[in-house]
């Protein structure tokens, strides 16, 4: 299943957030999405999973989900949004009880998903006893859990400390290896976007358009700290963005 | 680092002086026997200065003499007969008003008509002494336990309603989108996110409702009531017997440090997830 975005505009009140947006998320890839703070990635985020409408444009669903796919579009939130007084496997059992999964059933998805996650140890654990990038582990184990067509996924790493988020980053890469899933991937972070997208979204500052898409060929697998080829892309998308972000500063003062 | 020293050698070795420690205080523990000292030593001071004629007899009466009172109200078989019956008010009366309260306060937190028809009804009644009304629920149900059960429980409702709603308000918003997120329905998200979300500011809002309940009591044993603490509060008030109306006052504070107990150790249960 693909997505497609049919030129979105979206303002709040007077406000214009985002202008024109025409894109294609094609299945298996991981789109990742840049742009300086407040340019409307979250927005656009919140409009592609359907939390929001858009104030003009469609996002279309080409071809139908995967079987057994509970929850076609779903999100990992850079604030984690586990439920604190459910533990790991209560976290995860949330999303599989409304569809009625219970049981022998149940228990199988969520071993499965902790053991893709290397979470098995702390099934039992409460939030609170867990670090910051557990938590998002278990927000990626719950959102593996309903088998997504397509993971919505608002700067999840930037939360967390850079050891963690290269760790992290380093999990992702594995999970996708093992079973390609696709994504749409925010974040302002330049080398998680060369390190994780296939494809890298540059927005302008508000309202936010679509400057600019990089493709990068090298497979998720082969991408390695000091990589030159790398390098010189995010280099390259600093100096696409680095004006931008210049301005949305400025601009933001002046608030 | 450089190679170069910070400071200048110098001959005489510098003076020394540890750092003074400034960051203590603003974060109280409870310590349980300071508690219990202060009971102790303010009893121990009013058995003194009774017994020294300091404090008059009329001023107040002799710990000692109250706790003989509620020696004898026991072996009499007259304290449970008091507390029987006032218990069963407390539970029936609080029971009502607090389920009723939360379920009100809930569907405002929920719903745009409910709250902007509901809030302004609750902001009038809440000040509303209800002792004030005890003669109308005399009129609506009746001189027995009915009324009793009425005043408690609508004194017991506007704080809960007024808790409740406020706790809702300020559950966690991203994990109700998260819940929508996945395609929860709307029952499992009100159920599993709002509730335990909101189940803090309930209890707490509870363990207010359920002293005023205790209040409430005696103004609902005023009205034609031959057993209860409050009743034997008011006997014993009318006839100026302070030592009885001591002993009553005893068991009312009794229950409220049980109840705040109680309340602390649902807390500890279920809210065991908190930080
Ligand atoms: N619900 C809202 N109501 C009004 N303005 C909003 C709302 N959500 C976001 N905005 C505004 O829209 C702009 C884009 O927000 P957002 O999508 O969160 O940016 P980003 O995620 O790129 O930092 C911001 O200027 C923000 O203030
Ligand atoms: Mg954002």
């Amino acid at each position: 299943m693909d997505i497609r975005l049919e030129s979105i505009h979206h303002s709040y009140k007077e406000f214009e957030v985002l202008r024109d947006i025409t894109l294609d998320i094609p299945k298996g890839k991981i789109v990742c999405i840049v742009g300086p703070s407040g340019c409307g990635k979250s927005t656009l985020l919140r409009l592609i999973g359907g939390l929001e409408k858009p104030g003009a444009g469609r996002v279309v669903q080409v071809g139908a989900p995967p079987e057994n796919c509970l929850n076609p579009l779903t999100y990992v939130f850079q604030d984690f949004a586990l439920l604190p007084w459910r533990s790991v496997r209560g976290n995860i059992s949330l999303v599989l009880e409304d569809h009625r999964i219970r049981g022998a059933e149940a228990t199988r998805i969520i071993d499965d998903v902790l053991a893709r996650t290397k979470l098995t140890d702390f099934a039992d654990a409460l939030p609170k006893q867990l670090s910051g990038g557990m938590k998002q582990r278990v927000a990626i184990a719950r959102a593996l859990a309903v088998n997504p067509a397509v993971m919505l996924m608002d700067e999840p790493l930037s939360a967390l400390d850079s050891q963690t988020r290269e760790l992290l980053m380093d999990d992702l890469v594995s999970l996708w290896c093992r079973q390609p899933f696709t994504a749409v991937y925010v974040t302002h972070n330049l080398h998680e976007a060369v390190r994780l997208g296939h494809s890298i979204v540059v927005l302008s500052r508000r309202p936010g358009r679509i400057r600019e898409i990089v493709e990068i060929d090298t497979p998720l697998e082969e991408r390695q700290m000091g990589d030159t080829d790398l390098d010189l892309k995010q280099k390259y998308l600093w100096q696409l963005m680095r004006d931008e972000a210049r301005a949305a500063d400025a601009e933001l003062l002046n608030v | 680092m450089s190679d170069v020293p910070l400071t200048a050698p110098s001959t005489a070795p510098a003076q020394t002086q540890t750092i003074a420690f400034r960051g203590g205080g603003f974060a109280p523990h409870t310590h349980r026997w300071v508690g219990v000292a202060v009971f102790v030593v303010l009893i121990l001071i009013a058995e003194w200065g009774t017994r020294t004629g300091w404090i008059s007899a009329l001023t107040l009466p002799r710990p000692s003499d109250v706790f003989k009172t509620f020696g004898e109200l026991y072996s009499s078989g007259l304290l449970f007969k008091h507390l029987g019956p006032s218990l069963a008010r407390l539970a029936v009366g609080a029971t009502l008003g607090a389920c009723v309260g939360v379920s009100v306060g809930v569907l405002i937190g929920l719903f745009s008509y409910i709250r902007s028809g509901l809030v302004p009804l609750v902001a009038a009644l809440f000040p509303i002494p209800k002792i004030a009304l005890l003669p109308l629920f005399v009129i609506w149900f009746g001189i027995g336990e009915g009324s009793k059960y009425a005043l408690i429980a609508f004194g017991t409702f506007t704080p809960t309603v007024v808790a409740t709603y406020a706790a809702v308000d300020n559950v966690d918003r991203t994990l109700i989108r998260m819940g929508q997120s996945f395609g929860l329905s709307w029952w499992s998200i009100v159920r599993k996110i709002v509730l335990p979300g909101a189940m803090p500011g309930i209890l707490s809002g509870l363990r207010i409702s359920l002293a005023i309940a205790i209040i409430l009591l005696v103004a609902a044993e005023m009205l034609g009531a031959e057993y209860g603490i409050g009743a034997y509060i008011l006997q014993a008030g009318s006839l100026y017997d302070l030592e009885r109306l001591f002993a009553g006052v005893v068991i009312l504070s009794l229950l409220g440090v049980l109840v705040s107990a109680i309340i602390a150790m649902i807390e500890r249960r279920v809210l065991g997830w908190r930080t």
